[in-house]
C-alpha cells in the first residue's frame, strides 16, 4: 500500500486559500500525497481531478458562503459518476446551522477555523478503521455517521 | 477489479481504470508493470529546468495546443516527496488551468516517493501505461532541477529545457550538464526584461559545442507568445547520436536503481545501517551480491 492520495479543492468563486494550504501542509507532514487544485474550480472539474488522480479522500474548502450549494453538488456528482468510495470532508466558514444538511448530503466531517491539525489526522484514522471494518464511510454509502 | 481487467479497460480508454493502474504501477505491482512494459511507448517529451521558471504553466499551454490539434495527451507532473514524512504536496495543477480538465488530456501528479533523486521509480512503466491507454504524446514535467540532474534523459525521447530571464551570466550557460542534453531550450517569461540577453547567453554557450544546432527560443507561456515556434521546434527535433549513448547509460542505471530500491531487503538494510549494525560495504554485499 502507498500513502493516501488526497485532493484538496477550492470550489466556486472564493479566493481565500490560507486554510486549504494549511490543511494540505499538515496532511503532507503526516505522510500523505496531497493534490491541491488551486482556486476557483467547478464541481465538475473537481470530480475529474479526483478521478484522474485516483484519490480516495476529497477535502473541500469554502469561505464565501456558497458551501450550501457547492458541497452537496460535489457529493451528488461523485455519486452520479460512481465514485462512491470517496470520503468527503469540508472546511472554511461553515455556520453550525448549515452543518446537518451538509452531513446528510454526504460530507463526513467539517473543520472550522482554529481546528488543531491533529484533528483531521484523527478523522483520517477513523476513516481508515471504518474502511477496514467495512462500515460505510464513502460518499455513496450512508449510515448517518460523521465526525463529531 | 483484477489487474488483467484493469489493463483491458484502461486500453479501451477508461480514465478511471488508467488512474487505478498508475497507482498500482507506482506501488510496484509486478503484474501490471510487466503487462504495460510490453507496449511500445509513444513520443514523449521531458520538460525540465530550474524551480520557478514556469514549467507547469508551459506544460499546460503545450498540452492544450497538442490536444486542440486532435491528439490525446498524457501529462505526468512530478513533485518531490518529503524525505522525512514521505508525504508530498503536489501543486502543479494550480497552474494547469486549461489542460487539467480537458477531455483529450489526462493529467497525473506523481510524487517521487522513495526514489534516489528526482525521478520517481517506475516512471518508464507509467509512460508505457499512458501509451497503452491510447495517448498520442506524453509530457513529463520534472521537479525543479539543477545543472546536473539529468535523470529525465533516461525516461523521455526528447528534452525541453526551460529557463527564465535573469538567471545568471554567460558562465552558467558554459557549464557542463543538463544544457548539453537539451533538444530544445526556451527562455520562458519572455515578456520580462532580460530574456533576450538570457537567450543570447545560452546560444553563445551552445555555439561552440556539438549542440550548436539546438534551437533557443523566447516564449511567454502566460501571454502565449512564441508558442507556435516552440511546437514547430519540438516537431522537428533531430536526435543526436552522442546524446543517445548518454540516454541509454541513464536508462540502464536508473533501471538498476529501480531494482535495487525495490529489493525486499533494501529497507531492513537501511535500518541496519542507521543502527550501526553493518557497514556500507556489508550492505552492498547483502543487496547486490546476495
Amino acid at each position: 500500500m502507498g500513502p493516501l492520495r488526497i485532493v484538496v479543492a477550492k470550489p466556486g468563486l472564493d479566493g481565500h486559500d490560507r486554510g486549504a494550504k494549511v490543511v494540505a501542509r499538515a496532511l503532507r507532514d503526516a505522510g500523505h500525497e496531497v493534490i491541491y487544485t488551486g482556486l476557483r474550480r467547478t464541481p465538475e472539474e473537481i470530480i475529474r481531478i479526483v478521478e484522474d488522480e485516483d484519490a480516495s479522500i476529497l477535502g473541500l474548502s469554502s469561505l464565501s458562503g456558497a458551501h450550501g450549494f457547492l458541497f452537496p453538488r460535489v457529493c451528488d456528482l461523485l455519486r452520479e459518476n460512481g465514485l462512491n468510495d470517496i470520503v468527503v470532508f469540508g472546511g472554511g466558514i461553515i455556520p453550525m446551522a448549515d452543518r446537518p444538511d451538509l452531513f446528510s448530503s454526504g460530507v463526513r466531517a467539517i473543520f472550522g477555523p482554529g481546528t488543531p491539525t491533529e484533528e483531521f489526522l484523527h478523522f483520517l484514522n477513523e476513516v481508515k478503521k471504518r474502511r477496514i471494518s467495512n462500515e460505510p464511510v464513502g460518499v455513496g454509502f450512508s449510515d448517518g455517521w460523521h465526525w463529531r | 477489479m483484477d489487474q488483467s481487467q484493469l489493463i483491458v479497460e484502461a486500453s479501451n480508454g477508461s480514465r478511471r481504470a488508467l488512474a487505478r493502474l498508475l497507482t498500482l504501477i507506482q506501488q510496484g505491482d509486478q503484474e501490471c508493470i510487466d503487462s504495460v512494459l510490453s507496449f511500445s511507448s509513444v513520443k514523449s517529451i521531458g520538460i525540465t529546468g530550474p524551480p520557478g521558471v514556469g514549467k507547469s504553466c508551459l506544460t499546460d499551454c503545450l498540452a492544450k495546443i497538442f490536444a486542440d490539434k486532435g491528439e490525446r495527451i498524457g501529462v505526468l507532473c512530478i513533485d518531490p516527496s518529503s524525505p522525512i514524512s514521505g508525504g508530498s504536496l503536489l501543486g502543479d495543477r494550480m497552474r494547469m488551468e486549461q489542460s487539467g480538465v480537458h477531455d483529450r488530456i489526462y493529467v497525473r501528479s506523481v510524487a517521487t516517493r522513495n526514489s534516489h533523486g528526482s525521478m520517481p521509480l517506475r516512471l518508464k512503466a507509467m509512460i508505457s501505461a499512458l501509451s497503452m491507454a491510447g495517448m498520442d504524446r506524453i509530457l513529463v514535467e520534472t521537479v525543479g532541477v539543477g545543472q546536473t540532474e539529468i535523470g529525465i534523459v533516461s525516461m523521455t525521447d526528447s528534452i525541453l529545457l526551460v529557463d527564465g530571464p535573469d538567471r545568471g551570466d554567460i558562465v552558467q550557460a558554459e557549464k557542463a550538464g543538463l544544457l548539453e542534453l537539451a533538444d530544445v531550450v526556451v527562455v520562458n517569461k519572455g515578456d520580462l526584461p532580460g530574456s533576450e540577453q538570457a537567450a543570447a547567453n545560452i546560444r553563445s554557450g551552445l555555439a561552440l559545442g556539438p549542440a550548436s544546432n539546438v534551437p533557443v527560443l523566447i516564449v511567454s507561456a502566460l501571454n502565449r507568445t512564441g508558442i507556435n515556434e516552440l511546437v514547430e521546434a519540438l516537431e522537428n527535433i533531430q536526435l543526436r547520436a552522442s546524446v543517445e549513448i548518454v540516454k541509454w547509460r541513464h536508462r540502464l542505471s536508473s533501471a538498476i536503481m529501480d531494482e535495487l530500491v525495490s529489493n525486499p531487503s533494501f529497507d531492513s538494510t537501511v535500518d541496519d545501517l542507521a543502527e550501526g549494525r553493518i557497514s556500507i560495504e556489508q550492505a552492498i554485499q547483502r543487496i547486490i551480491r546476495q
